[in-house]
């Protein structure tokens, strides 16, 4: 292996431009002669548009044009990316999203018009001016209030509110409601899995750019996936082909999710710019974000366990309530769906398996993918309900987890829900844990704790997710209306070097970094004369993003793929050089040898041949070294692992402290421990933030209470201690050809049941033990409030 | 409108103002530093953190006009004459102490503020010091490992990063 | 935001008449001012700079009394008032975030008079005396409820007196999102009186808990708050906390800030 191969924790190249002030965001591009767009947005939740009137405003400084939805009659809606077939086989009810709100305003940020003018502030000074005439009308904010008859509906053309009812596995149901009879114990808990708002540290920012020479349109925008953008903008809403239109995504900075998405002000910037034959740059303001990025979350679930005498989980069924917001986002129906009810039978052999979603339209800001996406819901929902269990049996947690785990002699496991795991072992990742999380010691820190006053908790929970997202036709049959491939190009340079292009996109996740040790790694070249290229539509062949943990799985799969055809190229050219017959050709750092001679050239020597094909089997080979490779998965990935959280609570002030948080996840193979490590720090931030602070809240009006930094609760550094993470326990993946399933996700699925599973172990060991479950975010005030009942 | 001189990174500059021009707006749209960064509206993410007259401060929280004379340093002022990184620099780079990059600038100048103030930190002080600092990528496991590391502290009971 | 002119007197009178010109404001560190500017809740014609006047900066002895210049930086509190009253110098120590304390100054904090802020419960449990530019209010005349003040239009904070007390301390419970208090608590002992003031939860603003004052008088120990309640009626209630919780939280930093007085 090269010194910054597979499996070394080589450091990130991209760190020297990010630590110098050199790294290049979307806000940090200025066209000549941009103009600026500042969008009118409905202060209301819901209302009817009675008249826009732009006559003042149209005739303030800077001015340029101001834009309704008239102006938008020849470009299609925002497009849905998922259909759901509900539980009758209908389609799902699917009311178009347009760029700018047509008659009615459905959400508190809803655009309404937008003024592009010289400047940014005289774009707001001239949308302050206009006067929208809009009659308010009664909002729908609760979901369950949504589906009431008569309730208010969110778009007149549908028949409710009601999305989708969406059943699965829809022919289980009798068995599984048979099982519940016959059960031992029947468990139940109702839970609410809180609305997050994602916040990326850079806010979103669009610029859309048009060219008249070769009527060529370009979007610079901050995008976890640029190819998607380009077609779905491109094919569905201004009717621009793909060859007219560039989308670049430059340095991101972090998505988690919400950059996967089309959003109206991409396609408004590109529309405009084509308008008015100038640049027209877009950037989100925090406050704006909070309105207009897609949110996550927010599920309301009942959830049933069954158990026979022996403890054995016989059924699980659910009934989940998934918010869709005002409008359906890009990938919004997958995600209550196939995103969650295909994780629900977790790391467990539970025969039978019934979930049912119902998806609302209410008068909120949309929601869909945030990190993790349907898996942190099936893992709060599952890990919760086991502790009950325990609880309510008498036995341990962690032994009831065990006693159900499927084994490792049992893959490929079928699930009861559709999927199969290839490979796991959940007992290692469990006793790993409890391993660095010290259990043993547990006692004598919690009576350290109680001489000090405090309550300490400790709570364990397993997970499982569906990475390496995912086999097109199976996501085909599902519903998707895009494949979930990834590719990769290979232009190895005359010198030798490379530059690799790839369709995945890097927002933070170190990408230029870890393809590079992988392509390194199987040609034997140094890491540093490889680059890798992202984010530009105009130099990547076609590839879908990075998001569900993926881009290693899925793209890296692309990489390895392209780099085989590259390398089987050049042992032809090597042969040829060497004379003699490709299949004796060795590569072995860097260099190409004759097998059992002390014959050789080296990498540059042939790479220099493909190119100056004077030596050459030109009528055998064409010239040149370049390869493009498609990968598309023949599986979903499965990381898997054991989180454990230990808390001490104030019992005056309810406040929970983190006082220990450890991870034991299998992901497979890993290129880049360092990376993959802080992946799951991330992730457990997330997660942490979402059990202990992060919440999204409407009033019943439809106004967003936690609109800013101020009231939307961001985990800060003095909020976690550090964290304790593990990835020894690997059962490398044995579908792809690195063995990898994927890290990006998993710390935000695995943490929250960890943390509330440790406050409520708190509270039990100091006799509060009739609290058996508290709403997500766990704040001081509910911990509080719960404690005194 | 008018004109707003400062020292910024060592060299005088000088460059429009309105009245309302945040000393973030000046940095990167008047001098084109677009290494500040601005991530929130309400003063608290910390993105936008340079030094003025050796203090930090939040640049989307001050007024060009009222900084006229000061000296402010931004990260693209953080790297040693050489062009090669700091200290503080190189140990985020060495503990992967940063993802997507965009509150890298602000919680560099964070740290710096700190370690000058208080060149061996414990933990603890580090985490409060950075509350006015927001990362979504790193959970700051790795951030305060880096600020440690650059003040000099063993760190290698934080994590494999850099061993 | 909306532009206005900036002007950026160098004296105390200089800043007076540049106020008085119309929907003009003094700008006294901004952290607060600037971003509801942001949000274009604000829109003064002129921005008078408090920043470069040399009488409103400074932390000096007089007596018994400490006074602070009203643009000078909690940042500069924090250090340069710990050896003469410790209690105070911490909780300007505990204001926002170290950029935060590096602009944000005690004037600025007081005539905005955020009902979360900091500030004001050290000025009204230390029973300081505001003094402006036309005259001296003391802190129990000062505060006028959530985000009003005494403060005529124009009138200018200078400077604050602080009677130094024998002990003091703060003690404050965060919240979690803006760092403000969600309720916190100022004790401070003096000779033969005891001033406590509770910020963060109430609705009226930071008000004086007279019920706990008389108790600590008598002894001045957390337990002599024992069976102490404050009523819920009139406190916060919002994402954070609801008001049975402030109230509580309230009578449990009070406590708090009496055993760190020691």
């Amino acid at each position: 292996m090269p010194k910054d191969g597979i499996g070394a924790s080589t450091k990130r190249r991209e760190d020297l431009r990010f630590l110098t002030g050199n790294g290049k965001y979307t806000d940090d591009i200025n066209l000549r002669g941009q103009a600026f767009v500042h969008f009118l947005r409905s202060d209301v939740a819901h209302g009817r548009i009675n008249g826009i009137d732009t006559t003042v405003a149209a005739d303030m400084p800077g001015v340029l044009r101001i834009f309704t939805a008239a102006d938008f009659e020849s470009a299609g809606g925002l497009p849905c990316g998922w259909q759901v077939t509900d539980k009758h086989g209908q389609p799902m009810q699917e009311p178009k999203h347009p760029i700018l709100a047509e008659g009615k305003v459905r959400h508190v940020g809803d655009p309404i018009a937008a003024v592009v003018a010289e400047t940014a502030e005289q774009a707001r000074d001239a949308a302050e001016a206009i006067e929208v005439d809009i009659e308010e009308l009664p909002a729908v904010i609760d979901m369950k209030a949504a589906l009431a008859e008569g309730a208010p509906k969110v778009h007149d053309e549908l028949t409710s509110n009601l999305c989708y009812d969406w059943g699965f596995v829809e022919e289980n149901k009798a068995a599984v409601d048979e099982a519940f009879d016959k059960a031992a114990h029947v468990v139940s808990l109702e839970l609410v899995n809180n609305r997050l708002v994602a916040n990326p540290m850079e806010p979103r920012v669009a610029v859309g750019d048009y060219d008249p020479w070769g009527d060529q349109s370009t979007l610079y925008t901050t995008s976890q996936n640029p190819h998607v953008i380009r077609l779905l903008m491109g094919a569905f809403v201004l009717n621009i082909p793909e060859h007219k239109l560039r989308v670049v995504a430059p340095d991101v900075g972090g998505g988690f999710g919400s950059k996967i998405y089309h959003y109206a002000e991409e396609a408004f910037c590109t529309f405009a710019a084509r308008a008015l034959k100038r640049p027209v740059k877009w950037t989100c303001s925090r406050s704006e974000a909070f309105i207009s990025d897609a949110q996550g979350r927010d599920h309301r679930t009942k959830m049933e366990l069954a158990l026979d005498a022996d403890h054995n989980f016989t059924a699980i069924r659910t009934e989940t309530y998934a918010n869709m917001g005002a409008y359906l986002s890009t990938f919004a129906p997958s995600i209550p769906t196939w995103l969650h009810g295909t994780l629900m039978a977790g790391n467990y052999r539970t025969p039978l398996i019934y979930v049912n979603v119902k998806a609302v339209f209410t008068n909120t800001v949309p929601v869909d993918a945030y990190r993790g996406a349907g898996r942190p819901e099936a893992t709060y929902q599952l890990e919760r309900i086991i502790d009950k269990a325990a609880r309510d049996l008498g036995v341990d947690p962690i032994a009831l987890r065990r006693q159900n785990f499927i084994k490792p002699d049992q893959y490929p496991y079928q699930t009861p829900v559709a999927v199969v795991y290839d490979t796991g072992n959940y007992d290692a990742t469990m006793d790993k844990l409890l391993e660095i999380t010290d259990h043993a010691g547990f006692a004598a820190r919690a009576a350290e704790s109680a001489n000090r006053g405090k309550l300490r908790g400790f709570g364990v929970a397993s997970y499982i997710e569906a990475c390496g997202i995912a086999p097109s036709n199976l996501v085909g049959q599902l519903g998707a209306r895009a494949g979930l491939y990834e590719s990769a190009t290979i232009r190895v340079n005359a010198t030798g070097s490379i530059s690799v292009y790839t369709g995945s996109h890097s927002h933070g996740q170190g990408h230029e970094t870890t393809f590079a040790q992988v392509v390194a790694d199987m040609i034997g070249v140094d890491a540093s004369t490889i680059e890798i290229h992202h984010g530009d539509t105009s130099n990547s062949p076609m590839g879908m993003g990075t998001y569900g943990s993926r881009s290693l799985a899925v793209g890296g799969s692309a990489i390895v793929r392209a780099t085989n055809k590259v390398v089987d190229k050049a042992k032809k050219i090597a042969a040829h050089l060497l004379e003699c017959a490709p299949e004796d050709i060795e590569l072995k750092d860097g260099k190409f040898s004759v097998a059992g001679t002390d014959k050789s050239v080296d990498w540059s020597g042939v790479t220099l041949a493909a190119y100056v094909p004077h030596n050459y089997p030109l009528e055998d080979l064409e010239p040149g070294l370049e390869e493009t490779a498609f990968y598309d998965p023949s599986n979903f990935t499965y990381p898997a692992g054991a989180y454990g959280c230990e808390v001490e609570i104030d019992p005056e002030t309810g406040k929970v402290d983190i006082v220990g948080f450890a991870a034991a996840d299998d992901f497979g193979n890993v290129v880049n421990p360092m990376i993959v490590e802080g992946q799951v720090h991330g992730g457990l931030a997330q997660g942490i933030g979402q059990a202990l602070m992060e919440n999204c809240v409407f009033d019943d009006s439809g106004q967003l209470l936690s609109g800013s930094f101020m009231d939307y609760a961001m985990p800060r550094a003095d909020d976690f201690p550090g964290f304790k993470v593990d990835h020894s326990c690997n059962t490398p993946c044995t579908h792809n050809p690195l063995g990898v399933k994927g890290c990006g996700e998993a710390g935000a699925i695995g943490s929250p049941p960890a943390v509330v599973n440790a406050v409520i172990d708190a509270l039990h060991r100091a006799g509060h033990t009739h609290v058996s479950h508290i709403d997500m975010p766990l704040t001081p005030s509910r911990v509080w409030a719960a404690m005194q009942k | 409108m008018g004109k707003v001189t400062m020292t910024v990174n060592g060299r005088q500059m000088t460059a429009e103002a309105e009245g309302r021009t945040l000393l973030s707006t000046w940095l990167r749209e008047g001098l084109g530093l677009t290494g500040t960064h601005v991530g929130c509206d309400t003063s608290q993410c910390g993105a936008c953190v340079v030094h003025v007259d050796g203090q930090p401060v939040k640049s989307c929280t001050a007024l060009a006009m009222d900084l006229d004379g000061a000296e402010v340093r931004t990260i693209e002022g953080m790297a040693n004459a050489d062009g090669s990184l700091s200290a503080i620099q190189q140990a985020f780079q060495d503990h992967h102490g940063l993802q997507c990059g965009f509150c890298t600038p602000g919680m560099v100048m964070a740290a710096a503020a700190l370690l000058k103030e208080n060149p061996k930190p414990t933990e603890a002080e580090v985490r409060h010091y950075l509350e006015g600092n927001i990362c979504r990528c790193t959970g700051y496991h790795n951030i305060v490992k880096a600020v440690l590391a650059a003040s000099g502290q063993d760190v290698s009971g934080l994590g494999i990063a850099a061993e | 935001m909306y532009d206005f002119d900036f002007v950026k007197p160098g004296s105390i009178d200089g800043a007076v008449k540049a106020l008085a010109a119309e929907d003009a404001i003094p700008l006294a560190g901004g952290q607060t001012l600037l971003p509801s500017m942001k949000q274009r809740l604000n829109a003064p014609s002129v921005m008078v700079s408090l920043r470069g006047i040399p009488e409103l900066q400074g932390v000096c002895r007089d007596g018994d009394v400490l006074v602070v210049g009203a643009a000078t930086t909690h940042a500069r509190v924090a250090t340069e008032a710990a050896a003469e009253y410790p209690g105070l110098a911490a909780l300007a120590g505990q204001i926002g975030d170290p950029a935060v304390r590096a602009m944000g100054t005690i004037g600025g904090s007081l005539a905005n008079n955020d009902p979360s802020a900091c500030y004001p419960a050290g000025v009204l449990g230390s029973g300081a005396t505001i003094v402006t530019n036309a005259r001296e209010i003391a802190a129990d005349d000062f505060f006028d409820g959530m985000f009003a003040t005494a403060l005529e239009e124009g009138e200018i904070i200078t400077s604050v007196r602080f009677p130094i007390p024998q002990k003091a301390a703060y003690a404050k419970f965060h919240q979690p999102a803006s760092r403000f208090a969600l309720a916190a608590a100022f004790v401070a002992r003096f000779a033969g009186t005891v001033r406590v003031a509770i910020t963060g939860a109430s609705e009226g603003g930071v008000f004086r808990w007279t019920e706990a004052e008389a108790a600590l008088k008598e002894s001045f120990t957390p337990e002599a708050l024992s069976g102490l309640t404050l009523p819920a009626e009139g406190m916060i209630g919002d994402l954070h906390g609801t008001p049975d919780y402030r109230a509580h939280l309230a009578a449990v930093m009070t406590r708090r800030a009496v055993a760190a007085a020691g």
